[in-house]
């Protein structure tokens, strides 16, 4: 009886009252899904010559205008709407890179002059070799429904990182997800692979998603709220493990994980990185990969740091099994977009022992080490990873991108400057001194040592000099291998490829040779609220 | 004066050239060597400058230093400053680029590839090889070591023979590997560091205690790393194969220069860091040393292939050099650092004049040549006198590094240092052997319309020829210059000098 008192107490109260929202701290993800609202209203209303442009400079505008709210809330510490959000250091800090680096993603996917109508299908309602189809495609006609499916994603990427219950998380995942196995079968080139792609990416997200939900529910069982907070506090007030919370915490991890690509949930990687549109295939692998972090760090920072005895065997499995699979299986790669997915789940593990290093703290600024180094390590491998795929878009034959590594034979004799830029990031993911990539395996490495994970960052470096070695392999067939005589041709980019290009390039360099302001930034945005 | 940045400044010279000569239209060949040339023969004007100020009598165990924040979070600063070992280095360096330039003037010639590019690598490669000796910061030192990799992995895979491609890549592997075991040591140092926005600085690291378990592990760290670049015997197998692949000039540096840092890192880092586990270590690395000597020399006289004959010559020299630096004496660790000043150029003209002789003939087999004293008595001439000093005459200057590092290990390590003597005459064979294999005799088809040495080539040999005979004969300025440094070195490991044994029946006589 008693118990359905409580339950039923709730709702005899009659007065309810308002909750109190503080919209200005929720101005990044306001902003962004408004836009992508109007974006759709543009869709709906506009004629069919204009939209790409107002599309672009709508889109554009509105990722500017969030990292300039970023930009504004910058030290603020707050629990806002009602505990569902919670905004702090490391929110903000996500929330601004995957705004920046959303930003070159956009221009990738705007690019027109590469391939007749943009990288996307035309209709992606047209079936792959109708007349229809071809129809489409004689007349040039560019998709622009991806613009605000872009924003939506991005809008679900700003909550991610941000959620400070199970639920809120959920929704978010959720939002950020659905536009991205959309986008992901819209290819305009290699249009089925596209789509076995985007039902791959589909079927497996939602089993991630239903473990996910599975264990929030499981969570909810133990400690009787699935705000982060109540579920740190259940923790400490019940030091035996409960098998809910057990079960609970790994199947959480389960969801969290198949987002970063983490081994053994990255079998959908390759798959979806090699068929998606190569923007997209950017956009996901940059920015998924910094809200997702986001998520992770949250949860197993705040919600279950009482818990880190327990999940620490864990995370120490998957980190090496997930640097161990990544690094070796890429060895194998013959496709460049598989390859860097590989590349891709390896940094996944990198960073993964810079989470590891949950009681890693700087003595003086009291700086969490585990949490500002993997911070860094995503805004420094988010830029050269957009940059890496997008020189990708540019190494054309007539079928369109040409991605087999054979392909890209005497690419250094030919276009010395893209086969140039190509091994900086290249150099950047192998983590070669004065890149960002350098600067950021030491922060993981340094934080994970401290935090006594001594044998993973041996792994992390050991694994680093295997990845180095097909990275190396890659530069060795750019600059010291014959062209093929029918070999591929570098197109001649618009001005968007070319400035996303050229961001990434820079970023990488600057992160490596002069990081100071940028580790600081990090440093001091390592606290989480709670 | 004192407060001129004269390390930043030699440093950016060579990389300020290094892109103005890349930055250069293709078709300006000519204008990028002569540019290339100028930019390495005003560095070494600058470096001549340096050391005319230096005083080898100063207390500051690093002269001309420069301290500014780099990278605060991790300890990191920008710390350049030179002692005497460094000078001396830096000098080999800045005294063998415009060597290598004007001897690579034809090197790129002709190729698909741009003959600018690979003068602008050889400036970067410069602008690493004084960074890295002029490092006070142990992670600055890290950032240079690895960097240097790039433009080497460049000039081989890009400007090499024919096996190129594999040898850059062995290269680039065997490096990597060691320089990311360093690099795992560096973050351990790091975190077992007091900390601080100085705390990777050299004199920091100094006074750090560790337990012996960490100590031995930092050490093994950072000395494999230095062990592979050197090249040490058993991880000497990539030296062979690049050094055969890579131009002459690339090479001359690679052996000359790049492999001193090893052997200057093994000097500089991992005896002062870590005196105990250096004195643990020593025995094995003795040992390793001593089999390095005689593995290098007999593979030398096995060999049918003068480029890599030489790089096993020089996998027998980099044993002696590693010999002396853990004998732990003052005359071995003396004569070890003469001994990378004297090795670079012998090895350095060596390398170049074998290197004319294969590219007129065309080939690197010793059996194809025969007769050369004949047709070209001048290219046999200096041939003879800089393998000479390869083998250590007396009058040569590798003599004197040689006597030294020997009679520094006897006076410790007996056992070694008289196995270690067997290496000089293994030295002699291979070395008179080659000479009486492609020299002498007859000429044969091949090598009977061999011209002799043009000027250019020439002005190559003379200053390496002047230098080899001057340092034979009178090595006290370079060993006034490295002395205070050892003994610096000396009194950081805490060792001393074994007092000299008396034999009993001599003092039972008096």
């Amino acid at each position: 009886m008693s118990h359905l008192a409580t339950l039923a107490s709730p709702l005899a109260a009659t007065a309810f009252t308002t909750p109190t929202i503080e919209y200005t701290q929720l101005m990044p993800m306001l902003i962004v899904l408004g836009v992508a609202v109007l974006g759709v209203l543009v869709e709906a209303f506009m004629a069919r010559p204009m939209r790409h442009e107002v599309q672009l400079v709508l889109a554009l505008g509105g990722l500017v205008a969030g990292f300039v709210s970023v930009v504004g809330l910058a030290g603020t510490v707050n629990v806002a709407a009602e505990g569902a959000v919670a905004i702090d250091g490391p929110t903000l800090f996500l929330q601004g890179t995957i705004l920046l680096l959303a930003i070159p993603g956009l221009l990738l996917c705007a690019e027109r002059q590469l391939d007749n109508g943009g990288p996307f299908a035309s209709a992606g309602s047209s079936t792959p070799g109708s007349q229809h189809e071809r129809t489409l495609t004689v007349m040039g006609v560019t998709q622009t429904e991806v613009f605000p499916l872009y924003m939506f994603a991005v809008g679900g990427m700003l909550l991610f990182p941000a959620a400070n219950d199970l639920l809120t998380m959920f929704v978010a995942l959720e939002v950020l997800s659905l536009p991205l196995y959309l986008l992901c079968g819209l290819a305009r080139r290699r249009r089925l692979l596209s789509q076995e792609a985007s039902l791959k990416y589909f079927l497996l997200g939602s089993f991630s998603s239903a473990f996910f939900l599975y264990g929030v529910a499981l969570l909810y069982g133990f400690a009787g709220t699935v705000r982060l907070s109540g579920i740190a506090e259940a923790v400490s007030a019940n030091p035996s493990a409960d098998p809910l919370l057990l079960i609970g915490t790994g199947l959480v991890a389960v969801g969290l994980l198949f987002k970063v690509g983490a081994a053994p949930f990255h079998s959908w990687t390759p798959d979806v990185y090699q068929g998606a549109p190569t923007p997209v295939t950017a956009f996901m692998a940059a920015c998924t990969k910094v809200a997702a972090f986001g998520a992770l760090l949250r949860v197993f920072y705040v919600g279950l740091g009482g818990l880190a005895w327990d999940w620490h065997p864990m995370m120490w499995a998957v980190a090496i099994l997930t640097m161990v699979v990544g690094s070796v299986i890429a060895l194998t790669q013959t496709d460049i977009k598989r390859m860097l997915a590989y590349s891709s789940i390896a940094h996944a593990g990198f960073i993964l022992t810079g989470l590891v290093a949950t009681g890693a703290r700087d003595a003086t600024s009291g700086e969490v080490l585990g949490v500002s180094s993997v911070l860094f390590y995503l805004l420094a491998y988010g830029f050269s990873t957009i940059g890496a795929f997008g020189v990708v878009t540019l190494v054309r034959d007539a079928a369109g991108e040409a991605t087999h590594l054979s392909a890209w034979a005497g690419l250094g004799r030919r276009s010395p400057l893209v086969a140039g830029v190509f091994a900086l990031f290249l150099l950047g993911f192998a983590g070669i001194p004065l890149t960002s990539g350098f600067t950021a395996k030491f922060a993981v490495f340094s934080a994970a040592i401290a935090g006594g994970a001594t044998p993973l960052a041996i792994v992390g470096v050991v694994m680093s000099a295997v990845a180095a070695f097909f990275y190396v392999r890659v530069i060795v067939v750019m600059f010291f291998s014959e062209p093929a005589p029918e070999g591929p041709s570098v197109a001649v980019p618009s001005v968007l490829t070319t400035v996303a290009i050229a961001l990434g390039a820079a970023v990488t360099v600057m992160l490596g040779v002069l990081p100071s302001q940028v580790l600081d930034l990090a440093g001091q945005a390592s606290q989480f609220v709670r | 004066m004192t407060d001129f940045p004269w390390l930043t400044t030699i440093g950016a010279v060579p990389l300020v050239g290094s892109v103005l000569v890349a930055a250069l239209p293709r078709r300006r060949e000519m204008l990028a060597k002569q540019l290339a040339m100028a930019f390495s023969l005003v560095t070494l004007g600058l470096v001549v400058a340096m050391s005319l100020s230096f005083e080898a009598t100063s207390r500051a165990q690093f002269q001309f230093a420069e301290v500014h924040e780099w990278i605060p979070q991790f300890g990191v600063s920008y710390a350049l400053g030179v002692d005497g070992i460094a000078l001396v280095l830096i000098a080999l360096a800045a005294v063998l680029t415009p060597v290598c330039i004007l001897a690579s003037w034809h090197d790129a010639d002709g190729g698909k590839r741009s003959v600018g590019i690979y003068f602008a690598l050889l400036l970067m490669l410069e602008t690493f090889m004084i960074g890295v000796f002029a490092a006070t910061d142990v992670f600055l030192f890290y950032v240079f070591f690895e960097a240097m990799l790039v433009p080497m992995y460049f000039i081989i895979g890009s400007y090499g023979g024919p096996q190129r491609s594999y040898a850059a890549v062995k290269f680039l592997l065997y490096s990597l590997f060691g320089g990311l075991l360093m690099l795992v040591a560096v973050i351990g140092l790091f975190v077992v560091s007091d900390g601080g926005p100085q705390a990777f600085l050299f004199q920091n690291l100094l006074a750090l205690d560790f337990s012996t378990n960490t100590e031995r592990l930092l050490f093994v760290g950072f000395f494999v790393a230095f062990a592979i670049k050197a090249p040490l015997w058993p991880v000497h197998t990539w030296l062979p194969d690049a050094a055969a692949e890579c131009p002459p000039g690339g090479a001359v540096l690679l052996v000359g220069v790049l492999d001193k840092v090893g052997t200057f890192g093994m000097i500089r880092l991992c005896l002062p860091l870590f005196p105990d586990a250096s004195r643990w270590a020593a025995p094995v690395v003795i040992t390793l040393s001593v089999i390095g000597i005689i593995y290098g020399a007999l593979l030398a006289i096995g060999q049918t292939d003068i480029k890599r004959l030489i790089a096993y010559t020089s996998v027998s020299h980099f044993g002696f050099i590693a010999l002396g630096v853990f004998a732990m004496t003052t005359q071995g660790q003396s004569g070890s650092s003469l001994y990378m000043v004297n090795h670079g150029f012998s090895t350095a003209a060596l390398f170049l004049i074998a290197g004319f002789m294969i590219s007129r003939r065309g080939s690197r087999l010793i059996a194809d040549f025969g007769g050369v004293a004949r047709v070209a008595p001048m290219l046999a001439g200096t041939f003879l006198v800089t393998g000479l000093s390869s083998l250590a005459l007396p009058g040569l200057s590798s003599f004197v590094s040689e006597f030294l590092v020997l009679v520094g290990t006897f006076s410790r390590y007996q056992a070694a240092a008289v196995i270690g003597t067997a290496g000089i005459i293994l030295a002699s064979l291979y070395i008179l052997l080659l000479y009486q294999r492609t020299m002498t005799g007859e000429p044969n088809e091949g090598t009977s319309r061999l011209r002799d040495l043009n000027s250019r080539e020439a002005w190559v040999v003379a200053p390496l020829l002047a230098v080899i005979i001057a340092l034979g004969f009178y090595p006290k300025p370079l060993l006034d210059v490295i002395n205070p440094a050892v003994e610096r070195t000396m009194q950081q490991i805490g060792q001393t000098d074994p007092a000299p044994v008396v034999p009993a029946a001599e003092r039972s006589a008096k």
